[in-house]
Parts: C-alpha cells; structure tokens; sequence
C-alpha cells in the first residue's frame, strides 16, 4: 500500500498546479463577470518565455522573469483590450478572449515552430528526492509542492491581511462604492489581471519541463480549469484550492488502480451477463477507471452544476 | 531565426499554391496530415520532408514525362478523420490524384474507405492512396485496397522484429504494454502479446494498458504503476506528445530498463529527451540513419539540412514514396491514368539509397523492407535528431522483415 502514499503526492503536484491556474482565473471572474479563455495560453506563453530565458540565462531567472513579462502582458489586454471591449458587454468580452487564446497559439507556433522544446530541469534539482518502494520522488516535484504552497499562502495574506488586499476585495464586490471612496478601480481591475495572469506563467514555468513545452499544451490544460473553477466555486479561492487537490486526486487515483466497471457492478449486486460479447453494453461492462479518468473530472462537474450550481464554496445565489 | 525559417516556408508554400494555377500540368500530391493542434509538429515535419523529397529527387533532376514537375499541396485535417474527409473531397476537386497521409491509423482506415468508394463511383477521377505511415495491420489485411499503398512497415512487422530483439534479451521476463486507445495502439498490444508468447513464453506481460490519446496531461500515473510492477522492460507504440510525456514520466519516475518504441525520435523528442534517455529509449524503424546507409543518403540528408537547419529526415520512407512513385508514373508513361501507375507500383522492386532493396507486396500492398532496431545516444552519431547531439544508432537489422507474413486480404482488382 505504500503506492498509495506515492499516489497522493503525484495528486498533490497535480491539483496544485492546477491551482495556481485556477486562482488567477477564478480571481478574474470575480473581478470581471467573465470567463478569460485565454488563461491557458498565458500558462503557455509562462514555459515558453522561461524556455527561452534560461537558454541564456538559466532556469532560476527564467523563474523569476517569464512570470513578470506574462504578467505585464496581462495587464496590457485588460488596459488596451478588454477594457474597451467591456462597455459592449460580456459577450464581446468572451469573443475577445477566445480570439486572443487562437492568437497566442498561432503566435507561439510562428515563433518557437510546432516541435517539443528542450525545456528540462535544472540540473541541481534534477536527482531522485526519495524513493517509496522503488518509486522515486523527483526533487523537481519536491520543490514544486513547495512553490504552490508558498504562492497559495502569499495570495491568501494579500487578499486577507493587507489593505490591498482589503481594497481589492471591496472593489471585486462593491466597484462603484470603491470607487467613490477615491480609489482607482480600474487600476485594481488591471493589476488583479495581471497578477492573475503571472500565476498562470508561474504555473507554465514550472510544469514545462514536467509536462512538455509544445503548442498544444494551452488546450490540453484548458477545459480542465474551467471545470476546477466550476467546481470549486467561481470566485473563490478556497474553492478553487479544494477543487483543483480533489481533481488532482480523482485522477490520478483513477489512472493508477485498474478498477472495472464489471467488478463495481457485480459489487452492488448486478451480475454480468452470459453472453457479454453479443449485449450492447459490452462496452460500458469493460470500461476500466484509467480509460475514464479524465472524463470524471466533467462528470464531477454536471453533478454539482445539477446539486449544488453555486459550486463547493461558491457565494452566489443567484 | 526560426521565425524567418518560419515565414520563408509560409511564403515558399503560398507561392507553390500561388503558382499551381499557372502550371496545370503538374503531378500534384495533397498532402493530407495535422497542421495543427497537439501533433502539430509531427504533420508538419511530415510535409517537410514530402517538399524536399519531392524537389530533390523530381523536380531537380527535370521533373517526369515531360519535364512535369511534382507539387506537394498540404491539407490540414487536425487528425480527425471527419476533418481528412473533407480535405480528401477538396483535393478530388482540385484535380489531385495522389493522397499522402500517415498520421493515425483511424484517419487511414476512414480514407482508404472513402477512397474505394469513390474510385468506384467516378472511375474517371480515380486516385491513389500513398499510406506512409499508418500502421494499423488491418489497411493492409480486412480492409485493403486495391488503391492504398503502404510505405512504412505495419505495426505487426515492427513488432515481429522488435520482439526477435527483446527475445535474445535474456535478462527481460517481465514487459509492461500501453499505448494509445485506438486501433493503432491496440493493434500493437495484440501483436505483442501474440508474439512475446510464441518467441518467449517465460516472459510475463504485467501489464497491458490503453489510454486516452493526446489528452493526457500528466503521465506520472501511468510511470507509477509501469515501475511497481517491477517490469524489466516497456513496449509502446505512442507517438508526438504522448510519446514524449510517457516516457519523460517513465524515466523521471525511476525507471531504469529499456522503453521500447515505434516513434520516440525527431519533431523536437529526440532533443526534449536528451541525456535523460540515453542508452533507454529503443526505436524500431526503417531506414538507416547512423550509420548512414549510402553516400546517396549522405547527400540528400545534408541538402535537407542546408533547407531546413532544424528540420530532421525521421520518415525517410517517405523517399521511397516519392521515388517509387515518380518510377511507377515513368514505367506507366502516364500520371493521370492512376489504375496503370498502381500496376506498376505493385510488385516493385527498389533500391533504397537508406539501406537495402524493398518490395512491394502485390498481394496486399505491403512494402517489404529492412528493419532497424535503434537506441537513442550523442555515441557515433553522424546525423542527430534536432541538433541534440542526441540520434538513433542502429543496434541490430532484420532484413526483408515478415516478407512471408500471413495476410487476409482479398484484392480486388479493376
């Protein structure tokens, strides 16, 4: 059973990094009323920029850089795009997004070129942490646990002990009254997004080397975000948190046992058929829980959209 | 610098389909492959090298018949075989005879449908199907045609020959199997383990497993249970980004023995792989790269580099497409008249310049051909994949693989 142990550090790394997508992301949907389909490829646009960074300079100032140049990225869409296109509504705003997440891929396949980069793991980190029976526990893993971590409590001190943080969440609620109070709403408007953006290039720098750095890897991580801020809550942090460990988890949990649906089923007393070959259902009998695990996540989804349509930790009633 | 190598080849390809209109005459293949999306890089180097093999070993030379030149026109079908329909109608449209797709073996079974149905409906607008790289058994077995044409060894003659070499291997009693679910990735599975139990009965399949393809995001899972359960060697037939991800995955998460594959080298793997794989990853493959097979093969693989810096020669059958197709038209003394060019292109004999002569099966249109069982290593490398210093060093050769090999197909004939 020490697999077990094993698997719930790989769930871990998973949600948390999912996390770190999902705050920035959800951050703005509280903030804007709008879903931003483009957070993805600034995940993307995080790996590729430290890629190129630490060609030159190394890893650790590609860590530190590609996260500020996304972030400044960021803020210029909300100050010269989103921000015009707010006035026409939200509609527009979706639109506008979504064209930009097409943009940023066709840009990053004319520039980098559509094959996998050389994108790995500093040297220093790049050795077996500890192992679990014969499963070994890469430091790079290690120390991305950690960065997540320290990220998640920063936010959480910002947004709740400090007067920034205090500001920023009256003018996420209250915009108008924040505002006549003479602070600069739009200016908070502008430095969540990019800050929120910056975490999905923290995210890209980090899960690069893991992942791979290719330009595809924006739409393999897409929907999966938005279903994590479904989950969690839209809106909120802790949510986001809670669903993106628990996404984590179910997956990998998932993919690592051979659970079959003929063994549930005849666990709850349905016995198969005799002729399994012939039942239409063949199928759905064989079905094992790797070749479902990335679907549970969306179907984890319909049903708090159906039970609970606020989300885990969401506030909205209406 | 990418970015001009980038906007040099955009604009080389709108000046092709810019000037296709001007020289009607030209023996035009469409090029039907993803353009796009997460196997992005594998179509496009796939065209690539189409262009060059097409330039250099046709039109450079004065073209055929009479001095026609051959065109490469690219579709993009963003792997879906929906999508290739369309495409595939389009190029009919155009006046295209010839259809080259390789990636994913559920677009070439969807094709070569569509073409028999079609070359059956209007025997005046006929056109082949040059398969270089799909490898589903069945295109060449149940579902053949009498107008596809497999270039690349299918997936049960690779696997024949890789697992000649993994039964040699004394030291292997446990392989772990996964690949991708569909049927490429399942034919492979059921090749290896009616093969592994006919060459080597003490060895144990400990696992055998299929997951989604291209959707997986993190393949940590998958290395964990690969690793417990203590398997001396894996066998995969996956490709592109799930390629890469399993077995960065793989060996990151303590693997040690080797991984067993169809396609880990080229379109940025061999380089993302590196250090970290050395002397693990195994390829089977035609084509002999390093040690290069022929002083022809020397220079063709260096003009390609002056053409394309980053580019990599990884499919080298797709010169023996274009060979073998540009001696078919000339021995038929005819491009449009597709059912006599196919005549001519079942049954021949050609001599590769990347090693050894290869055979097309009539029976079924299977090309017979030498297979290569390489590792991935910067030792003796005198072409290496995307300017890695890492290549493919062929470790052993099965010649004129499975030339007997059993097939169900029932040609039919016009």
């Amino acid at each position: 059973m020490d697999l077990i142990l094993v698997n719930i550090i790989d769930g871990l790394v998973t949600g948390l990094l999912l996390f770190m997508l999902s705050a920035g992301l959800t951050l703005i949907f509280s903030m804007m009323g709008v879903l931003n389909f483009a957070h993805a490829s600034f995940y993307m646009l995080g790996a590729y920029f430290a890629y190129q960074i630490s060609i030159a300079l190394g890893f650790w100032m590609g860590l530190l850089i590609a996260p500020l140049i996304v972030g400044v990225l960021g803020a210029g869409v909300e100050r010269y795009g989103l921000r015009r296109v707010h006035q026409y509504g939200h509609v527009p705003e979706l639109i506008f997004t979504f064209g930009l997440a097409l943009l940023i891929e066709e840009l990053v396949q004319f520039i980098w070129g559509k094959n996998q980069m050389p994108y790995s793991v500093p040297e220093i980190l790049d050795f077996t942490a500890f192992a679990i029976s014969g499963n070994s526990i890469p430091a790079y893993k290690v120390f991305m646990i950690f960065t997540s971590v320290a990220i998640f409590i920063g936010l959480l001190y910002v947004l709740t002990k400090t007067r920034v943080g205090m500001i920023i969440q009256a003018a996420l609620s209250y915009p108008r009254t924040v505002e006549a109070l003479g602070h600069n709403v739009p200016l908070i408007f502008m430095g969540v997004f990019g800050v929120g953006t910056a975490l999905a290039g923290v995210a890209g720098v980090i899960a690069g080397p893991v992942l791979g750095t290719f330009p595809g890897m924006a739409f393999v991580l897409g929907s999966i975000v938005f279903v994590t801020i479904v989950i969690g809550g839209l809106g909120s942090l802790w949510g986001a948190l809670a669903a993106s460990l628990l996404i984590g988890w179910i997956t990998t949990f998932a993919k690592s046992y051979n659970i079959e649906m003929e063994s549930i089923l005849n666990g709850i007393g349905i016995s198969t058929p005799d002729n399994l070959d012939e039942s239409i259902f063949r199928d759905f009998w064989s079905i094992t829980s790797p070749q479902i695990a990335d679907i549970l996540p969306y179907i984890l989804m319909v049903l708090i959209l159906i039970f609970r349509p606020a989300g885990l930790f969401g506030k909205r009633s209406s | 610098m990418k970015s001009i190598t980038k906007l040099g080849a955009v604009s080389a390809l709108s000046l092709i389909i810019g000037a296709s209109a001007a020289f009607a005459e030209n023996i035009k293949i469409a090029f039907i492959d993803p353009l796009s999306g997460p196997f992005a890089s594998t179509g496009t180097n796939g065209l690539h090298q189409f262009e060059f093999a097409a330039d250099y070993m046709v039109n450079e030379k004065g073209g055929l018949l009479d001095g026609q030149k051959m065109e490469i026109v690219a579709f993009d079908n963003k792997i879906s075989p929906k999508e290739s329909l369309i495409q595939l109608q389009v190029a009919i449209d155009q006046g295209i005879r010839y259809i080259a797709q390789g990636n994913s073996s559920g677009v070439a079974n969807a094709l070569t449908e569509a073409v028999d149905k079609h070359n059956r409906r209007n025997p005046e607008t006929r056109v082949l199907f040059l398969n270089y790289a799909a490898v589903d058994p069945a295109l060449t077995n149940d579902k053949c045609n009498f107008w596809h044409f497999r270039f690349d060894a299918n997936a049960d003659i690779k696997m024949d020959a890789l697992t000649d070499v993994i039964a040699k291997d004394e030291s292997i009693k446990k392989v772990y199997l996964i690949g991708q679910d569909y049927s490429f990735g399942k034919a492979v599975a059921a090749a290896a383990n009616e093969m592994l139990g006919k060459k080597r009965p003490d060895i144990e399949i400990v696992g055998d497993e299929l997951h989604p393809i291209g959707k997986v995001k993190d393949f940590t899972p998958y290395a964990r249970k690969i690793v417990s359960s203590g398997a001396d060697a894996v066998i995969t037939g996956n490709w592109g980004a799930d390629m890469l991800g399993l077995g960065k995955a793989i060996i990151d998460n303590g693997f040690t023995g080797p991984i067993y594959t169809y396609y880990a080298a080229g379109s940025g793997i061999t380089g993302a792989f590196g250090e970290s794989g050395k002397n693990k990853i195994r390829l089977i493959s035609q084509g002999g790269i390093n040690p290069i097979a022929t002083e022809e093969a020397r220079a063709t693989y260096e003009a390609f580099k002056v053409k394309y810096p980053d580019g990599n020669i990884d499919q080298s059958r797709i010169f023996n497409v274009i060979g073998m197709l540009a001696e078919a038209i000339t021995e038929a003394g005819t491009a449009t008249d597709v059912v006599a060019v196919a005549s001519k292109l079942e049954g021949m004999e050609y001599e590769s310049m990347w090693g050894g002569k290869v055979f097309m099966r009539p029976q079924d249109h299977q090309l017979i051909q030498d297979m290569n069982v390489g590792v991935h290593t910067d030792e003796n490398i005198d072409f290496d994949y995307d300017n890695s210093g890492f290549g493919v060093f062929t470790e052993s050769t099965v010649e004129m693989a499975s030339m007997d090999i059993p097939t169900t197909c029932e040609m039919k004939r016009p």
